[in-house]
């Protein structure tokens, strides 16, 4: 006590702020430090849990709230589409982040959050309070877009699969159950959307599966978007050498509704399509907690946050992380870039809350791998900086670029990658 | 215990200013480190499949960097990503990593 009492005065020179002791100072009566809570435990929520623990040297208190028993990777979950993957192979338990790095974990969900008191309410009816509080919410969909699917029944008959888990494997048993000869139509939402390769490296695997086993059936691609939205001409060399007759795609084709009784499609200026399998990826906004808190101020779907800190624009002491911001010009919304936003956050609430500077100069990249096939892989990359003058990340001139070409290193590249993440994220 | 802590602030406020920069700059390049984990492992030590960074030879690390980065090196992605550092920068975090125990 006698020590607190003498550092804490002594922390009024700035001098001790820059040496860190304010955050030994700061750690509170029982030997607990600054109470960090996070929603949500995919790429960014996860990472942010388990960097501001090792990076605050295991001082800081690190809540992690998530629903899921355990973390079902969205990326590589395509290949569960085409058989080559199981569920079991995109998932990994979060018990090594507890295990390892002291995490406490609280399965249950956040409902709302009270910016003032700093109070986080789960759905147990639990409180959590926090120093600073790291929102990680994915993303929900805007189905108010879709009317017929508010009808009873629908959105169990017609998938999204857009979060990993029990509709990847919802799906694929539809398409195994579809008749040789059927048609399986993907509706793409106009982007912004999560993981803009997402949906034609899946066309990809449902069409690679298609020509195993039901080569008779076709892949109808029915885009909003002008094009292809990343890789194109990858993976429209793809469709062509390889399910030449399988996939085809449209694109301009706006979803407006769905009738999904009558397995009907209904575009703003195109005829209506009829499929055996529908697959509606729909309008996506900031998940739930942050738009219900008011935080996705950007055309009331995406939270605009500070890169340097990744604090809310709107709130302070809220970080908002991954698929759920106002993205940087050029930035995908894919786990690899949620990753990122997790440890620049986490540097810099650990800054922070330890009276230091957060890093005035973020730089980090990303790598996206698709499988267009199970085996032969494409990839984009880039790399974002901080512009301190647009104060937002820009990506650096010359850098990043995509594959010559589909190859089969680059399928071997694409699990090492997985593997790295997952241990980076979640071991 | 008070008197010992009283002197190592007192040590402490001596080097203070030079430390609180060379802090700063430590964190920075730890953050534009922990970029690389993603594919190469938390403090780079990679899972099969990706190349271990930590504890390699700073010079030998540079030198490849410089080379993806030149053209001079094939590789499916490193020539994309190299592209987005300067030269300090790469020789920077190549020391980072040459610093860290396998």
């Amino acid at each position: 006590m006698q020590r607190r009492k003498l550092l804490k005065t002594a922390a009024a020179g700035s001098v001790l702020g820059a040496l860190g002791l304010v955050s030994g100072c700061a750690t509170s009566g029982g030997g607990s430090g600054p109470k960090v809570v996070v929603v949500g435990g995919g790429y960014g929520g996860a990472t942010a849990a388990k960097y501001v623990r090792m990076w605050s040297d295991y001082r800081f208190n690190v809540t992690l709230v998530e629903p899921n028993a355990a973390f079902v990777s969205c990326p590589i979950s395509n290949l569960v589409l085409g058989g080559s993957k199981t569920i079991a192979d995109v998932t990994t338990p979060y018990d090594t982040l507890s295990r390892r790095h002291g995490v406490r974990i609280v399965r249950d969900m956040a409902l709302a959050i009270d910016p003032e008191k700093k109070v986080v309410r789960l759905a147990s009816g639990t409180e959590l309070p926090y120093d600073r509080l790291i929102l990680s919410p994915g993303i929900d969909f805007m189905w108010e877009a879709l009317p017929g699917m508010a009808r009873p029944g629908a959105q169990d008959a017609v998938l999204h699969s857009w979060k990993a888990g029990a509709q990847t494997v919802a799906l694929r048993r539809q398409l195994e159950a579809m008749p040789d000869g059927g048609v399986y139509a993907l509706s793409i939402p106009l982007a912004p959307y999560r993981c803009p390769p997402g949906p034609y490296e899946r066309a990809c695997q449902v069409a690679h599966y298609f020509s195993k086993a039901k080569p008779r059936s076709k892949v109808l691609v029915l885009d909003a978007n002008d094009d292809v939205t990343s890789k194109g001409p990858l993976f429209k060399k793809a469709w062509a050498d390889r399910y030449a007759g399988i996939v085809e795609y449209r694109p301009k084709h706006n979803l407006v509704d769905v009738d999904a009784a009558a397995r009907t499609l209904k575009f703003e200026f195109n005829d209506d399509v009829k499929a055996a399998v529908l697959n509606v990826v729909p309008p996506m906004r900031a998940g739930d907690i942050a738009f219900k808190t008011g935080l996705a101020t950007a055309n009331r779907r995406w939270c605009e946050v500070d890169f340097l800190t990744h604090e809310s624009k709107v709130a302070k002491n809220i970080h908002v992380l991954g698929d759920a911001i106002q993205a940087a010009p050029a930035m995908p919304k894919s786990g690899h870039i949620a990753n990122q936003h997790g440890k620049t956050c986490a540097a810099a609430v650990v800054a922070l809350l330890g009276g230091k500077q957060p890093n005035a100069l973020p730089i980090y990249n990303n790598t996206c791998y698709s499988f267009v096939s199970d085996e032969d892989v494409v990839h984009v990359a880039s790399v974002h900086r901080y512009d301190a003058a647009q104060k937002t990340m820009l990506t650096v001139p010359g850098s990043g670029g995509v594959s010559a070409a589909a190859n089969e290193l680059e399928g071997k590249y694409a699990m090492a990658w997985a593997r790295n993440i997952w241990a980076d994220t979640l071991a | 215990m008070k008197t010992g802590l009283q002197l190592l602030i007192a040590g402490l406020l001596v080097v203070g200013a030079q430390q609180a920069w060379a802090q700063v700059d430590a964190l920075q390049l730890r953050s534009w480190a922990a970029a690389c984990a993603n594919c190469h492992g938390t403090g780079g030590v990679a899972q099969p499949g990706m190349a271990s960074l930590a504890g390699g030879s700073k010079d030998d690390m540079t030198k490849m960097l410089l080379d993806y980065k030149a053209g001079r090196r094939p590789a499916t992605v490193m020539h994309q990503l190299a592209k987005g550092y300067t030269d300090e920068q790469l020789e920077q975090i190549a020391g980072y990593f040459a610093a860290l125990k396998k």
